[in-house]
């Protein structure tokens, strides 16, 4: 009944091609940013901001980055983790040892960083696909977090590698409290998420489409095979390299190499499987369902056991948070593998005719 | 010159034993086309299997029939519940599942038999051989020997049941083409059901020896991460790949753990030990980029 197009007609090509070419869609949106931006800040507590905005939007990015690889690329990725771990140091580097370096721009830097170590581990992607990438990728992943722990010099000579970051200071502004951090990372992450949206729907995102459905056709009408799927891995990296800086200047201040384990790889993969690969909005989706799962059930379980008098210790409860990990991404894959994003989708199918069928 | 040689014996028995996993990998692969990521996953089921069985005062034989029977309600149920309903799906989502799977077995494993670290005792020693001590001053050790001979067994075993039994035809059949197996009356859904029991089985044999060997723990889900680069190095496809894979990845490993450190140190400050964790995968992935389908893997043609 309010959510039709009927009567939006589009005049400029400019209209026909923005992101939301439906005006319902286009108020709802404005409408979760005024909440994000203005009603969150208002009413949310610290523990909210430190314990679930914060690392939503940091991990909601990186889902980003691995989607534009795997979902739109269809270039499977198990090393996400530390290329998010590559922009987390390289990013404090730029910030120790360049004096007077903004921060903003050490970010910057922290992702074409990324996106050139990327591209170093992409390019076995122009020899070998599928299985044996993803195995390939793994290499990354071990090799990465080695050389962190290894080479002093890349966490300035701390022990073990852990590096504890500066504050955040942006033109004399000290981001110093959740409230203020948690406003930085939305503005980047949605510049960012803005950016990717943009570029899945150019020549760019069309070509990385064409390279996901089948690599050989795509070569054959005439897209740059080595170029594209460079491109994707850059591109990936640069996310997931932003990502690891908010992580470790915004999120926890102090990080060690081992933090961006193979377990953090495939969080970040099975939050765009369940949100949806191929789909910006999964991103966000996933990474909510994924961070916000863990809590659900470290409340839920505990309260279930005592009102049904099973003896239920800590290790039970992450078994189960296992078991329920795992029995989740197998029905998604099962039932639904366009994820949450695709739901989404199908309820606003079902809501343009409601409640008039015809 | 003997310490070279210790070296690489030690490397090539502690390979056969990446083999064994690698091999539950190769049998999956072969016969439904899915990279099944939670063989680490089930052998870690199977040697709590063995070891849960024997805490409830189970002898040795019938803990290892009963972690078979759960192994193979484990393979029917995983055909039932997952691969049944993903026929048709893209292969790369199956392989995610199986990352859900591994998840899932992860938790469910502990919960049925508890997750502290338990020694398992098969009745084989970790101990040098006096013989060989004596003759060539090389420490070899005879578990892995032992290990290396019920691999070899292993092998055999699985080699003349693919190659001499119906069944085994039957699985040759369905690896070959799943359609064409289908048309001439396969039950493709028994067959793959079968495949994970076996690879059930390999689990077990090699979960029973990495947990005699290092103690039944949550480690021995990374004994699939172990056995990956054995994989690429050796081709998906091929039992033989999987184990000249692992006795290559397995002396290599333990050579470069070695003798590459300390020419690290020579260049950089720094301790540089524990190249284990990614070297396998470097050498592997080099090795990829001169040969993609890996030593004995099927030469793959791509059609528009």
């Amino acid at each position: 009944m309010f959510y039709r197009e009927t009567g939006q007609f589009k005049t400029t090509y400019a209209a026909d091609q923005q992101i939301f070419p439906i005006r319902q869609d286009r108020i709802g949106m404005l409408l979760l940013l005024a909440v994000a931006f203005v009603g969150i800040p208002l009413f949310a507590s610290e523990y909210w901001f430190t314990a679930i905005l914060l690392p939503f939007l940091i991990f909601a990015l990186a889902a980003l980055g691995l989607n534009i690889l795997t979902g739109y690329a269809g270039q499977l990725s198990l090393g996400s983790a530390a290329f998010m771990a590559v922009g987390a140091y390289a990013a404090y580097n730029f910030q120790v040892r360049i004096d007077g370096m903004p921060v903003l721009v050490s970010f910057l830097l922290a992702g074409l960083t990324a996106a050139a170590v990327g591209i170093l581990f992409g390019l076995p992607s122009l020899r070998i696909k599928g299985f044996y990438l993803a195995v390939a990728t793994l290499a990354a992943q071990f090799f990465i977090v080695w050389c962190l722990t290894k080479f002093p010099y890349l966490s300035n000579d701390s022990s073990s590698g852990v590096i504890s970051l500066p504050g955040i200071t942006i033109l004399g502004f000290a981001f110093d409290t959740p409230r203020s951090t948690y406003l930085l990372v939305l503005t980047l992450v949605l510049l960012l998420a803005l950016a990717a949206k943009n570029l899945v729907r150019s020549t760019t995102g069309r070509a990385w489409m064409a390279v996901r459905d089948m690599d050989v056709a795509a070569e054959v009408i005439g897209i740059r095979l080595m170029h594209t799927k460079l491109l994707a891995f850059a591109v990936s990296s640069f996310y997931c390299g932003v990502a690891g800086a908010l992580y470790a200047f915004c999120y926890l201040g102090s990080v060690e190499p081992d933090g961006f384990s193979l377990d953090m790889s495939f969080k970040i993969l099975f939050m765009i499987i369940v949100g949806g690969v191929g789909s910006i909005l999964g991103s966000f989706l996933g990474a909510a369902f994924i961070l916000l799962l863990p809590i659900f059930l470290d409340i839920s379980l505990p309260a279930a056991a005592s009102m049904l008098h099973l003896p239920f210790d800590n290790a039970t409860v992450s078994h189960i948070q296992l078991m329920v990990f795992g029995a989740l991404i197998m029905f998604f894959l099962v039932v639904e593998p366009h994820g949450l994003a695709r739901l989404w989708q199908i309820a606003k199918e079902k809501l343009r005719l409601w409640p008039f069928p015809h | 010159m003997s310490f070279f040689f210790e070296v690489l014996i030690g490397g090539l028995l502690a390979g056969v034993m990446y083999s064994m996993v690698a091999l539950g990998f190769v049998l999956i692969y072969k016969a439904s086309g899915v990279l099944n990521f939670a063989q680490g996953a089930m052998v870690y089921l199977a040697a709590l299997s063995v070891v849960g069985c024997m805490e409830k005062g189970a002898p040795l034989w019938l803990a290892i029939i009963l972690a078979f029977a759960i192994m193979t309600a484990f393979g029917i149920a995983t055909e039932k519940f997952v691969l049944r309903k993903m026929v048709n799906q893209p292969p790369i989502a199956l392989f995610m599942a199986t990352i859900g799977l591994s998840f899932f077995i992860e938790g469910l494993a502990p919960m049925l038999f508890g997750n502290d670290v338990r020694p398992l005792d098969i009745g084989l020693v970790d101990e040098p051989i006096p013989a060989i001590l004596d003759a060539f001053n090389i420490v070899v050790s005879r578990f892995d020997l032992a290990a290396a001979g019920i691999a070899a067994l292993l092998v055999v075993v699985l080699a003349l049941f693919f190659q001499y039994t119906r069944v085994g035809r039957a699985l040759r059949a369905v690896a070959d083409d799943h359609q064409a197996a289908l048309s001439i009356g396969i039950p493709l859904q028994h067959i793959w059901a079968l495949v994970w029991t076996v690879a059930g089985f390999v689990a077990l044999v090699s979960g029973m020896l990495w947990g005699a060997r290092n103690g039944v723990q949550f480690a021995l889900t990374f004994t699939a991460l172990k056995a990956l680069p054995v994989l690429i190095l050796g081709g998906f496809t091929s039992v033989p790949g999987a184990i000249v894979g692992g006795l290559i990845i397995g002396a290599s490993e333990k050579l470069a753990e070695i003798y590459i450190p300390p020419v690290m140190q020579s260049m950089f400050d720094g301790n540089f030990g524990g190249i284990e964790g990614w070297f396998p995968y470097v050498m592997a992935l080099l090795f990829l980029l001169v040969r993609p389908e890996g030593l004995f893997g099927e030469k793959h043609i791509d059609r528009v």
